[in-house]
């Protein structure tokens, strides 16, 4: 994992999403003195990039590895320690991107002594989480695909299917069924959505139910803001296991 | 020792290797395999490695199964067919890497001077020639001292004096009493280096023997045609 991340760190890429985040949140910061509302723009962005770089640069990873991979995998490791040891250093080097990016800004601008430090930290937990799961998902299409187009071309529409269009059938499935009593069809909806989960978290914490509309008030009415907020964690984070779950599951069998 | 039993893989509906029995359980001996394209050399060598994992049958190294195993791989040098570098490393973080992955004792800095890597160490291995890489390549499969040595395609990108070490240091594994496998196209380098020849053809072993056996067989002096006779009759040809 070491060189992985030693690699990447090397690219230009990292350096680029990093300075990215770093002058976004300063401007951002400069323009507008309250914190919340930074932080919510900060959201909106974090929700749709955070997912979108993890996939492609997942994927383009993966694929320019490759060949190095199959060098490894003739040496005395362990298959899982080595395809582990580059997801890993994919998800941290991107979440430090991010952590970094976000942080140091707000940091200069000496906003942890204030209450809002709480709603900053809920941001970065899902921004390095979002990371975390697309580049699981990434690396487990990559694994999948031995053709690169067709690898790449699927992680796009990953991205596309859970940035846009999932809410889309989401809202259109709302209006169909309106007749019927869909709380319950509606959080398992935002369950099977990281983005929206991500989404749904940032919300509750930032206790702002009205923004949320459907989804978010059937969380917030039927657990109650903290327990909405645990469930929503905790199906996160099985949004994290599971694909790593699979990447092992294939590493293991696949042919090099 | 390596034995192999009764291997098959197909890939989707072709199928590669078409159950192979083989066993190397002579040490001091370079080994030949040798094939056309498609006839499942590849496939074989990196089923020995573990990096093709076979439909059914087994690989036994020294008794004991390979089958989920990684850590046998410590005794065996690989030299892949291209060589896969990652490019953004130098040669000698390349190098460093490798023995940080992998213990034992290196013997990479005589290597290095006998292929004249000296001036080449702190390129990227990105902007490297062909030849020089491949030269690289033969440093990392010859610098542990494996009993185990498989190398495929050595030759290809090696200019004459980088052939005259790479001979030499094939020659030196064999007196260490190494198991060496090489597969090649290069008819004269088996005839040169190897004692003996497997001969893969279809997925499933056609000949093993000697090149003493092979040339008279099949009738020929050179392995070339001898190979060639293999391919056109499937027998051997009678005077």
């Amino acid at each position: 994992m070491r060189y992985t991340l030693s690699d990447l760190l090397r690219s230009r890429w990292v350096v680029i999403y990093l300075s990215f985040f770093l002058l976004l949140t300063l401007s951002l910061l400069s323009l507008s003195g309250d914190v919340s509302q930074v932080v919510i723009s900060l959201m909106n962005i974090i929700l749709i990039l955070c997912p979108l770089v993890a996939v492609m640069f997942g994927v383009m990873f993966f694929y320019n590895s490759r060949e190095f991979t199959e060098l490894l995998l003739a040496q005395p490791l362990r298959r899982t320690d080595i395809f582990f040891g580059q997801y890993l250093g994919l998800a941290l080097s991107l979440s430090a991107s991010l952590v970094i990016g976000v942080g140091l800004p707000f940091l200069i601008y000496g906003l942890f002594a204030s209450a809002e430090v709480w709603n900053f930290m809920v941001l970065i937990v899902i921004g390095v989480a979002l990371t975390f799961i697309f580049s699981g998902l990434a690396f487990y299409l990559a694994l999948c695909n031995d053709n690169r187009i067709r690898g790449f071309g699927l992680a796009i529409l990953l991205w596309l299917f859970f940035a846009i269009i999932y809410d889309g059938i989401f809202l259109l499935s709302l209006i169909v069924l309106r007749d019927y009593p869909l709380e319950h069809y509606a959080m398992a909806m935002t369950i099977l959505n990281p983005i929206d989960l991500a989404r749904i978290l940032i919300l509750l914490k930032l206790d702002i139910s009205a923004l949320m509309g459907y989804t978010g008030a059937v969380f917030h009415k039927f657990l109650g803001s903290l327990a909405g907020s645990i469930l929503a964690f905790l199906a996160l984070a099985l949004w994290v296991v599971l694909p790593v779950w699979r990447i092992r599951w294939r590493a293991l069998r696949k042919d090099f | 020792m390596i034995d192999i039993q009764n291997l098959h893989k197909s890939y989707g509906k072709l199928a590669v290797l078409r159950g192979i029995d083989l066993n190397l359980s002579q040490t001091g001996q370079i080994s030949a395999i040798l094939g056309p394209n498609g006839s499942g050399k590849t496939t074989l060598i990196k089923s020995i490695l573990g990096l093709v994992i076979p439909d059914q049958g087994d690989i036994r190294m020294d008794g004991q199964t390979i089958k989920g195993q990684w850590a046998y791989r410590h005794h065996i040098s690989y030299l892949p067919q291209i060589a896969r570098f990652p490019e953004n490393l130098t040669v000698t973080e390349l190098l460093a890497m490798i023995k940080d992955l992998r213990s034992g004792p290196t013997d990479d800095d005589a290597l290095i001077q006998l292929f004249g890597l000296g001036p080449h160490l702190q390129k990227r291995l990105g902007d490297l020639s062909g030849g020089t890489k491949q030269k690289v390549n033969l440093v990392i499969a010859f610098m542990y001292d494996s009993p185990v040595i498989i190398l495929d395609e050595p030759t290809s990108g090696l200019d004459p004096v980088a052939m005259i070490h790479l001979r030499e240091l094939l020659q030196r594994a064999r007196q260490q009493g190494k198991i060496i496998l090489l597969s090649t196209h290069i008819m004269s380098f088996v005839d040169e280096m190897a004692d003996e020849v497997v001969f893969l053809l279809e997925g499933a072993i056609r000949f093993r023997g000697t090149l003493v056996q092979l040339k008279t067989q099949y009738q020929e002096d050179n392995v070339e045609r001898a190979i060639a006779n293999i391919l056109q009759g499937e027998s051997p040809i009678l005077a």
